[in-house]
């Protein structure tokens, strides 16, 4: 065992440092917000020196890098310490991108891949509907051939980012008479036309992050499909081969969890700080086991996926682990905040309201279980750990409605 | 960046297993859990000749000058097995000769414990809850005589030398043929390792010069050794409790079918799965990360002691009535995880000390 990275890699950490020392941030200023232009160019620089847009070829404007999880892994730690950008956030990069280069057509690369990977151009992603949750293949959304074009129908939810995207990429039934998963096409389609209705979807915490998106005779080219008709579910679950981020969950997680002790620090209970209560104290010392088994685990996870080898289970454990801690952090939040947890998180301060600084705790309690349930709810979690991690068998219902 | 075992720790563990399945299984593991010493000097030999008394102790003492996450891996392979003897007292009886005796102690009794010619053990606990050095009451007299009682020895009764930890934190060497040592049996609930009392009169011992700095960092790889055991012993009630739903049929299908079982067995997976980092974790930081060593190795007993105990009440659960009989072996492994859980103090402990340590 040895937790340094090694020679080569801790010389690749000093060159990445030396690059952001001269051009993150613009200006050397620190206090100003980027442009638009500068983050523009910067990413397009740190691309030459092949810290962005790894996995992408370069006749895609990518600087196509072998997979290195602790390159990948040195150039998070890094960026981020500065705060300088990293590859566009959201679904277009982490799931289209990577799609399009495996199974796409060339013209599709093409016209879709480099402005993506500029962050010119946002994804939304049409997979859920309101009643295909977990059974995500009994999907009912209908798309048409009719002439040079498809017609496409239905309603999709759940969708991050409609609201901003330029086009979504769309599980849709385009063989209705197949069985469930044979069904099923990978359209992509422009999200600005006259057959798409974005509705916000207000959530309990007050917030809006996600929509509704109706599609009404939303059309879109015949040839904007990935894959062959009746192969979308198979393109949908393409196996990608990129950098995974084994230790990203985990750092979320316990930076989350610094934050509670500072709340255990700064908060009273009867004038005294509550980080001096026995039974607090307990809380927090649990919580953190979780919090290091999910930290070190990442180092596991780092280490096999670095040697191309499979880390088992414990990579299947990665979501379920996170939403656990946050679940505990959030209950132990909220017993900190005592009082203030009759406060609403989004209310407008107004004069001759008491103001408290730990709203966004009271937000946290209220995320930690949005978090808990999108990208697939904790049980349909524990139902791949049960089944692919200890081999139980399938569900008889779902084995009956699989078509198998 | 490399956080995983080596080929040959892999090949160790593998050679334990296939050991005890062969010369242990559970047939014969109930019939030393049921008898009177729980001692099989057999088997015990046999585990000698796979070399795992001297890994940690170097090469001039006979030993194979290896380090705590070795020791650690055999300890989770014991736990899986359910092995019976007397491993962990002696482990720590000769890490405490090594790291805090004279040349001359160490030349007496570390050849020894490594070949297996003689046994140690570790006398730490005492009444009321004492384990930690700082909290020992008993005293050694002019640091060469013993009154009072020890508690909880691990196999006291078969050993041939002690470790006592004593007033003022510090370690004497006790040899327990000597006058003035009498050794009772106590009725513990893990009747693979065995426990006894010790109650010195006038006892003859010899201090281990260096004990004072030394005990810490004995009871820090036993809190290390404990978590390893508990989570070799969770995976194997996890194994059993998967093995069972995917075998036992209720409704025309196996029981593993339905979603309540399945994620309760996820949910035992989860809870035990990470945690296999933090005891590598805490027994890599005992050799290579010191200003991290004592605080990861309370952590890592806390949070896995406390998880297995758990999944052992999980795995009862999860067998149904049987489960709750003597004759499913699921209670062996429960009883192993009770002892991992108080020994060297509860989870409850560890944590306190954890946010002390952390200057919460």
């Amino acid at each position: 065992m040895d937790l340094s990275y090694g020679k080569e890699y801790e010389d690749f950490r000093r060159e990445v440092r030396d690059f952001l020392g001269s051009n993150w941030p613009p200006g050397g200023d620190a206090d100003r917000f980027p442009t638009k232009e500068e983050t523009a160019t910067f990413r397009d620089l740190a691309t030459e020196q092949g810290y962005l847009r790894r996995s992408i070829p370069k006749q895609y404007g990518g600087s196509d890098q072998p997979p290195d999880e602790i390159r990948g892994s040195i150039l998070r730690e890094e960026f981020s310490r500065l705060r300088a950008p990293m590859d566009p956030p959201g679904i277009g990069m982490m799931m289209l991108v990577p799609t399009l280069l495996e199974r796409g057509e060339e013209w599709q690369k093409q016209k879709f891949v480099p402005p993506t990977a500029r962050g010119d151009v946002i994804w939304c992603q049409g997979y859920s509907e309101p009643g295909s949750g977990s059974d995500l293949a009994s999907l009912k959304t209908r798309g048409e051939l009719v002439g040079d074009e498809w017609v496409i129908n239905g309603q999709k939810i759940w969708t991050s980012g409609a609201r901003d995207a330029h086009y979504m990429f769309c599980l849709t039934r385009t063989e209705p008479e197949q069985p469930k998963h044979a069904g099923i096409s990978y359209l992509l389609l422009d999200m600005k036309q006259p057959g798409i209705d974005v509705r916000p979807l207000k959530q309990m915490t007050g917030g809006a992050d996600f929509n509704e998106v109706f599609l009404t005779d939303a059309r879109t080219p015949k040839d904007w499909i990935v894959g062959k008709r009746g192969e979308g579910w198979l393109v949908s679950r393409t196996t990608l081969k990129h950098e995974r981020n084994s230790i990203g969950a985990a750092a979320q997680s316990n930076a989350v969890f610094q934050g509670l002790i500072q709340l255990a620090k700064s908060t009273q209970r009867s004038g005294r700080p509550n980080i001096d209560d026995p039974a607090i104290r307990q809380r927090l010392a649990e919580i953190e086991g979780y919090v290091r088994a999910h930290e070190y685990s990442g180092f596991r996870q780092l280490t096999k996926n670095s040697r191309g080898e499979n880390p088992g289970i414990i990579q299947m454990m990665n979501k379920l682990n996170s939403t656990n801690i946050g679940d505990r952090v959030a209950k132990l939040a909220l017993d900190l905040l005592e009082e203030d947890g009759l406060l609403d998180p989004i209310a407008t301060p107004r004069a001759g309201y008491r103001p408290s600084a730990n709203r966004s705790w009271i937000t946290q309690y209220m995320y930690s279980l949005g978090i808990a349930v999108a990208g697939g709810t904790a049980n349909i979690q524990r139902n791949v750990i049960g089944e692919r991690g200890l081999g139980l068998p399938r569900d008889v219902y779902a084995e009956r409605s699989s078509g198998k | 960046m490399n956080f995983d075992i080596s080929e040959e720790q892999q090949l160790l563990q593998q050679m334990i297993r296939q050991f005890l399945e062969k010369e242990c299984p559970t047939q014969r593991l109930r019939e030393i859990f049921e008898s009177d010493t729980g001692f099989d000097a057999a088997l015990w030999k046999g585990m000698v000749e796979l070399g795992i008394t001297g890994l940690h102790l170097e090469d001039s003492y006979g030993g194979a000058g290896l380090e705590l996450i070795d020791l650690a891996l055999v300890g989770e392979s014991l736990g899986y097995g359910g092995a019976p003897g007397p491993f962990f007292g002696h482990a720590l009886a000769g890490l405490a000769i090594q790291l805090a005796g004279s040349e001359e102690q160490k030349r007496a009794w570390l050849p020894r414990l490594a070949s297996g010619d003689a046994i140690g053990t570790v006398a730490l606990g005492e009444a009321n809850g004492i384990w930690q050095p700082e909290e020992w009451q008993l005293v050694a007299d002019g640091s060469s005589v013993l009154t009072g009682e020890k508690l909880n020895v691990p196999f006291a009764s078969i050993a041939d030398v002690i470790v006592v930890g004593v007033a003022g934190g510090g370690l004497v060497l006790v040899e327990s043929s000597a006058v003035g040592v009498d050794i009772q049996p106590i009725e513990g609930v893990d009747r693979s390792r065995r426990i006894d009392s010790i109650r010195f009169e006038a006892a003859p011992c010899v201090p281990l010069p260096n004990g004072e700095a030394v005990a810490p960092r004995v009871r820090d790889a036993g809190l290390v050794l404990l978590a390893a055991d508990a989570f070799g012993g969770g995976s194997r009630l996890v194994d059993m409790s998967v093995e069972y739903a995917k075998t036992r049929e209720q409704f025309g299908v196996t029981i593993g079918h339905f979603q309540a079982l399945k994620h309760q067995l996820a949910n035992m997976a989860v809870e035990l799965e990470p945690s296999r980092a933090l005891f590598w974790y805490a027994a890599h930081a005992f050799d290579h990360i010191p200003v991290e060593a004592e605080r990861a190795a309370a952590t890592a007993k806390a949070h896995i002691s406390d998880r297995v105990m758990q999944i052992a009440r999980d795995a009862v659960e999860a067998h149904g009535g049987i489960g709750f009989t003597w004759e499913c072996d699921v209670q062996l492994w429960f009883k192993r995880a009770m002892f991992d859980r108080a020994f060297l103090g509860t989870p409850a402990v560890h944590r306190e000390r954890s946010a002390q340590l952390a200057d919460w």
